[in-house]
């Protein structure tokens, strides 16, 4: 494996411009990303989602490697025809998955538990924006506890989504997944060398990427970067590494600032800065990062 | 029938061990499947030849029928030759990627062992699932019996293969009437099979060398013509279905029927027109009420997707009454059968009057004496010509309801 250099990361371009994606999507960026790391020797598959939408208008394509979207709930399995497919034919091609947190979480859950499972040499990445931002910023099993979305909304007797982030990499853990691993879109080098380094490992990878979405998170679109840095920062996205369910590299914090910090640009955090009895709720999400530092051992 | 060419051997086997020897003869590079009564010996099966060695393919077992769908559309849309087969529920559990197969135009076969669908939960036989398929772009064939399923499943490869046609094959036999009889079957060998499929040679297909774009967001000035395009590959399926039967028949010496088979249709006043096992006992009644004199025929429809209007058209001009046997039921209307045979015929002046049957729901024994009956009703509509002739729901047991 070697390691992603800067020289690299300017060469060629896999997914081209000319997509339809909205200013600053964290997706579109964190997907440029992925196929510099894997180089055009790859098959890829999207679910349905923003990615599929944005990126498959029919006679335009910026996919400069072979890519197919087949529906929203199975692309992990058939991701696994296609790897038993390339197995047949003796090929060497790498099979990738990208999919939304909706088609990861939610509604693609059995078939993905099902390609772990069954073992196969496929790196599954999850670019989790945390919603349903395709169909308008619902909530999905992703959505971070006390998010405003248009179906978890605040109210006058509701905080937003009322249950915790599902834990997918540790789902991905239980099935024996040999490598699982999450991603900043403010650390592209780190990112780049997991998509690598998931590649070179033999068997079902799980790698989940921090998408910030400036239209469903509610935060201005040059500032994606800035909200993945604070969502880090925070210790509310810990970024990490799991080796055959050993936890073997985390990004360490030094200083890692208050919650608020990474809220309160964000409008779907915005009831807690203007609600009576905020506090309290900032005081609830801060115990979730301060929960993650614990178990991750983020602090510097 | 004929089995002597080339080592081709008589042996008695089960339905669904007859269908998993034609599919292994056919080298499909992966197999998937999840279990459900009665697909489960045909699977099991193929999974026994791989394990002994005797089939060289990636048998997926999955969680579900919609991952094992999944698994071979993406096996087949990275260019290998690829089967799954399921029933009832299971059928419904992958329509969505069935849909999604027809419009991709990745042909895959598709196993149907004939069940009903809950409620009531039942393992019978009925063809209401893969009925329930019709619209999805798919090619389907029904078979009568153990050997036109081990022939048909040969046919099917190659006619889903076939690069003007591309499309999903579906091959619908009843189950336990087709898949867990024991009869005769002439099996062929690899050789003969062999000739027969050519290798699958994807006209394209997921590759780096050449990188394409499947599975596209098409917009209102795009998507009907994609599904134009899948109306036009179903019409030019009815010519290579009839060609690829015939082909058959000069090959081996057996034909079940190209779109449709027939029997005393010439001068036939009273036509039954059916799909899948009932065809053998209708042929049976048939011979019994010829020695009484009635003039009755039967047409076995096929194919029913495409639909051969033309072929059934011209065949039951001469007839006074179409008896049309629907083992199916569009709730609020009629038997899927029926409404394609009516609109088959709807612009004809000289069109026969039809009888709409329902027969054999979950498992209802069509019986020798249900065809007699079926004809006796069909002659009365032929001497009063009523304008409107409700479905008839053959053998039903009214103390029940």
């Amino acid at each position: 494996m070697s390691a992603v250099r800067s020289r690299e990361q300017r060469e060629r371009e896999l997914f081209a411009p000319g997509h339809r994606a909205c200013p600053g999507c964290g997706t579109a960026i964190a997907v440029r990303l992925i196929l510099k790391a894997t180089g055009p020797h790859v098959i890829v598959v999207t679910p349905t989602g923003c990615l599929e939408t944005f990126a498959s208008r029919y006679l335009e394509s910026p996919w400069e490697v072979p890519w197919i979207h087949p529906l929203f709930e199975n692309a992990a399995a058939v991701a696994s025809g296609i790897e038993a497919a390339l197995r047949v034919k003796g090929s060497t091609t790498k099979v990738v998955v990208i999919g939304g947190d909706g088609a990861t979480y939610d509604i693609g859950m059995g078939g993905l538990s099902g390609m772990f499972e069954r073992g196969q040499d496929i790196l599954y990445i999850c670019y989790d924006n945390e919603a349903y931002m395709n169909t308008g910023i619902q909530r999905s099993a992703a959505t971070p506890f006390l998010a405003s979305t248009t179906t978890s909304p605040s109210g006058k007797r509701s905080w937003g989504e009322d249950r915790p982030k599902k834990d997918m990499p540790a789902i991905a853990v239980a099935h024996g997944v040999p490598y699982v691993a999450t991603a900043s879109l403010a650390y592209p080098p780190d990112l780049m060398n997991k998509v690598k380094k998931a590649l070179s490992i033999r068997g079902p990878k799980y790698l989940q990427i921090d998408c910030p979405c400036p239209i469903g998170w509610g935060f201005p679109e040059d500032m994606t970067i800035e909200v993945a840095r604070l969502g880090v920062l925070t210790g509310l996205v810990p970024i990490f590494e799991m080796e055959d369910g050993v936890l073997t590299r985390v990004r360490k914090i030094r200083d890692r600032k208050p919650v608020e910090a990474y809220l309160e640009p964000q409008a779907r955090f915005r009831h807690l800065f203007r609600k009576e009895g905020g506090r309290e709720q900032i005081a609830r999400i801060q115990a979730i990062a301060d929960a993650n530092a614990r178990r991750f051992g983020l602090d510097a | 029938m004929e089995c002597s060419r080339n080592g081709a051997q008589w042996a008695v086997v089960e339905g669904s061990r007859a269908v998993a020897r034609a599919v292994a003869l056919c080298r499909p590079g992966v197999i998937s499947a999840y279990p459900i009564t009665p697909q489960t010996h045909i699977v099991e099966d193929l999974a026994q030849m791989v394990a002994d060695g005797e089939l060289e393919a990636e048998f997926l077992r999955v969680d579900s029928e919609f991952s094992a769908a999944s698994v071979v559309y993406g096996a087949a849309a990275a260019g290998v030759r690829s089967y799954t087969a399921s029933s009832s529920q299971g059928l419904l559990l992958m329509t969505e990627v069935l849909y999604n197969m027809a419009g991709t135009r990745l042909p895959v076969v598709i196993g149907a062992a004939n069940r009903t669908l809950s409620a009531p939960i039942s393992i019978q036989p009925d063809q209401q699932d893969t009925i329930s398929l019709r619209d999805s772009g798919i090619i389907q064939l029904y078979v009568e019996n153990p050997q036109e399923a081990h022939d048909t499943h040969i046919q099917a490869f190659r006619l889903a293969e076939d690069p003007q046609v591309l499309l999903p094959v579906m091959v619908c036999m009843d189950g336990w009437l087709v898949t867990h009889t024991f009869e005769p079957v002439c099996l062929l060998t690899q050789d003969q099979v062999d000739a027969f499929l050519p290798p699958y040679r994807p006209v394209h297909c997921l590759d780096p060398a050449s990188p394409l774009t499947y599975g596209s967001f098409a917009d209102d000035d795009k998507l009907m013509e994609f599904r134009y395009m899948v109306a036009k590959a179903q019409e030019e399926a009815l010519r290579k279905i009839e060609e690829t039967a015939e082909t058959f028949r000069q090959a081996f010496g057996r034909y079940h029927g190209g779109l449709i088979d027939s029997y005393w249709v010439e001068d036939a006043r009273i036509i039954i027109l059916a799909m899948g096992s009932v065809v053998g006992t209708i042929r049976e009644g048939i011979d019994l009420l010829r020695e009484e004199g009635k003039q009755v025929g039967l047409i076995k429809v096929r194919s029913y997707r495409p639909f051969p209007a033309q072929r059934i058209r011209n065949l039951v001009r001469q007839a006074e009454v179409l008896a049309v046997l629907d083992n199916n039921i569009s709730l609020g209307a009629y038997g899927a059968l029926c409404c394609d045979v009516a609109h088959s015929l709807i612009n004809d002046p000289f069109r026969p009057a039809i009888l709409p049957c329902i027969v054999g729901l979950g498992g209802r024994e069509i019986t020798v004496n249900s065809v007699r009956n079926i004809v006796q009703r069909a002659e009365l509509v032929a001497r009063e010509r009523p304008s409107v002739v409700e479905p008839w729901w053959v053998d039903l047991r009214p103390e029940l309801i």
